[in-house]
This record gives structure tokens, sequence and C-alpha cells, in this order.
């Protein structure tokens, strides 16, 4: 018979992605082994993530300070934007150190299906930012996807008016990628996208 | 355990618990079905589940009446074709979500699978938007309102036949239509089969099917609006003429 507590433990973490109530069971019997080496400076962390982690209102990332430390980087190259959907993207492209401007997060992609309209998503504000600010590239950084790339033409068409250039991240063949390997779609996007070497 | 294998058309997907989709299929000897895909959101499906792509399918139930799921490969990636080309993009989520909309689920109808095959073919060529108001009407046949536009509903000729009337979605010649003309849909040269389009063109093509698919299907079965994807597209070629 497990106690309360920690059936409350289990459930309130089987419910974190990728986790169902057998992998919670093991993570809480592991925390509560490593009480003060991990379960403490987790709960600590956790605690002071709730109060302190903010969205920032003018690209919608997260972290403690808003406008987050990205946006208030004057290093950064201040006229280049990078659309993203969502943080975990913004990541993804930080992490690869070869992008210095600053991102706007959607949140999301427009989507008929589930009825996310633009007004759902920071494009308005993106159409904002692009009209305001000393940005002149915009570079649209979604996923090569059916909604994706209608999310972007959408930006492209919300940006014509605007005095900026606009560019979308190739699609082709994957590095370590092997020809033979690869989908139909994304071998002809391949060969549209080809460049002389 | 019942089953059975197909080839079909990946018409739209939802997500369903953390990893699963319940995808909708047009299917060539099955019609309209829809099924769980296990896995829908790992790299691998993401790429197969793109709406217009060709997939061989697997469908698996306990019993008749019950979800079932979907086990699929892909055959034919057409969603890279228009992904570069919004008013294609556009086309592709229409034709996707009419057929989506309005086929009962379960019910056979190779002619609009081999319809929707030969328009997402279409997509690679330059008369692909004709070839597009070609398949709405065909559909709109198969829904059993389909418009008759070989000969004049009120004199008989085969001449000049410029009009459709909204109520009986039959072509009218323009002197017996003039006196009508503010009330007529036009009807676009290429469907007369002149060979020559222009958008102007394209959007009374979409004028005219949209009027039937609004006031015949969605207003009458579902009471809705066109889809958005659709009101979408007459927006777009209406940009392209403006």
């Amino acid at each position: 018979m497990i106690g309360a507590d920690i059936e409350n433990l289990i459930r309130l973490v089987s419910r974190l992605p990728g986790l169902g109530a057998r992998s919670a069971r093991r993570c809480v019997l592991h925390l509560l082994k490593n009480r003060e080496t991990l379960m403490l400076p987790l709960a600590q962390g956790l605690d002071r993530a709730a109060e302190t982690i903010v969205e920032c209102h003018t690209c919608h990332n997260l972290d403690t300070t808003n406008p987050c430390t990205i946006c208030t980087d004057t290093r950064r190259d201040q006229t280049s934007l990078c659309v993203v959907e969502d943080i975990s993207d913004l990541w993804a492209v930080e992490k690869t150190g070869s992008f210095r401007g600053y991102y706007h997060v959607l949140g999301g992609t427009l989507s008929a299906l589930d009825g996310i309209t633009p007004e759902d998503l920071s494009i308005p504000q993106l159409v904002t930012r692009a009209n305001n600010t000393e940005i002149t590239e915009v570079i649209l950084a979604l996923n090569a996807t059916i909604d994706g790339q209608t999310t972007a033409h959408y930006i492209a068409e919300c940006l014509e008016n605007c005095n900026v250039s606009i560019s979308q991240l190739a699609h082709g063949v994957p590095i370590g990628g092997q020809i033979d390997y690869l989908d139909d779609g994304t071998l002809q996007a391949a060969l549209r996208a080809r460049k002389a070497i | 355990m019942i089953e059975w294998q197909d080839q079909a058309v990946v018409l739209s997907v939802r997500g369903h618990g953390e990893t699963g989709g319940i995808a909708s299929l047009l299917t060539r000897q099955h019609g309209r079905a829809a099924g769980y895909v296990y896995g829908a959101v790992s790299n691998r499906m993401r790429g197969v589940l793109e709406p217009g792509n060709i997939v061989s399918v697997t469908w698996r139930a306990k019993g008749e009446g019950q979800l079932g799921n979907f086990t699929l490969e892909l055959e034919k990636s057409h969603a890279a074709v228009v992904m570069d080309d919004p008013l294609k993009l556009t086309a592709l989520q229409s034709a996707c979500t009419l057929v989506d909309k309005t086929l009962p689920e379960g019910e056979k109808h190779e002619g609009v699978y081999e319809g929707f095959c030969a328009l997402l073919a279409a997509f690679e060529n330059d008369i692909w938007a004709p070839a597009y108001i070609y398949w709405e009407l065909g559909l709109l046949k198969e829904l059993g309102f389909g418009l008759d536009l070989g000969q004049c509903a009120a004199t008989g000729t085969t001449e000049d036949l410029i009009y459709v009337s909204p109520k009986s979605g039959r072509a009218v010649s323009g002197p017996a239509g003039f006196i009508y003309k503010e009330k007529m849909l036009a009807m676009p040269a290429f469907l007369r089969g002149e060979a020559a389009f222009e958008p102007a063109d394209i959007l009374d093509g979409l004028k005219l099917t949209g009027h039937f698919f609004l006031h015949r299907v969605f207003a009458v079965h579902t009471h809705s609006n066109l889809p958005d994807a659709r009101l979408r597209l007459e927006a777009k070629f209406l940009q392209k003429c403006a």
C-alpha cells in the first residue's frame, strides 16, 4: 500500500510528457532514494522557476526577466529577426551559435483544423516589430509541414509592405543523410534548392 | 479481427494522446476512412502523414463500427511539390478539407479518389488551377449536385454559353441570360473548352463551384460556411486579380 503523498507525487510526475504510471513510479522512487542530492534541489529549482520565470513581452521567450536576456543583449545583430513556432525551436537555433539576431516566438502555426487563427499567434506583434524597429531581415524558421508553410506564406504576405527582406530555412538533405533513404518529397525539395558548388 | 488493405490520400491528422493521432484518409476502395495511427507524432510518421501524400494503408479493428488503426507506408509525397507555392498550398488544403467534410465515411467513391490523384499530379504543371475547378465540379457531381454546362437551359444552344444559373446549375447563353446577368454566375472560358485562362477565369470558376458547395452542401447539411481553406483560396485569387 503506497502512502497518499507518494501516490499524489506519482500522479503528478506521470502527467509529464513521455512519462506514464510505471516510469513515474520509478522517477519518484529514485527521487526519494536521493533526497538530499536530487529531490530537495529539484524542489527548490522548481519553486524558484515557478516564481521567477516569465514570458518576454517582446519575443514570447521564457526567461527570468522581461524583456528576456536575448532581447536586451545589445551585442546581437539588431537587423535580423528569426521567427520560430515554439520556444523549443528558439533553443534549437540558439544552440547552434550560428544566429546572432533576435527571435520572435509565434506560439504555434495557423490551423483551420484546430481553429488557430492569426490572432491566436503573435503575428500582429511580429508585424509591429518589423515596422517599428531596425529589423531589415526576417528569417522564417518554421517547420517544413503544410501548416508551417501556410503560416510562413501568411507571414510573408503580412510583411509585404514592411521594409524587410524575408527568407526561410532551406529544405533538403540533412547532414549525414543518405540519398537512397530519403523520401521523394525531401529529394524533390533538395533538387529545387540546389546551389552551385 | 477484420482488416483491409488499400491505397489512400491523406486528408488530415489530429493529435490524440501524447504520441498518436487520428488520421482521415480518402481510400480507393473503401471511401473516406478514419483510424488511429500509433506514433503519429514521431519523426518518421510526421512526414508520411502530411495532407496530400499518397500512402498504402492497412486498417485493422476488432469489429465493424470500431475506429480501428492504420498502418501506413508512404508511396508518394505531394506536400513537397506545393509547399513553396502559396496558391497551390491553399488549393491542396482546400481539396483535402472539402473531401474530409463532405464525403461520408465508409462509402466507396473511386471516381473522387482517381480525380484527387489526377489533381495531385496536375500540381506539378501550369494547368493545375483549371484542373482544380474541374475537380470541384467532379466532387459536386459525386455528391449529387452536378452542373449541366453542355447546352443553354433556355434555348438549347451550345454556342456562347457564358452564364450558369445559380438556381438550376445549368448553362445559359449570352443572349438568353443577358437580362438576368446580375443574378447569373459567370462560366469561365476554359469550361467552354478554350485553352487559355487568366486568374480572373479561375476566380469565376471558384465563385461558380463555391456557390453550389455553399448553398447545396454546407448550408443545407452542416449549416456552416465553406471551409476556411476554401475561402482563403478564393480570397487569394481575388487578390491576384486586383
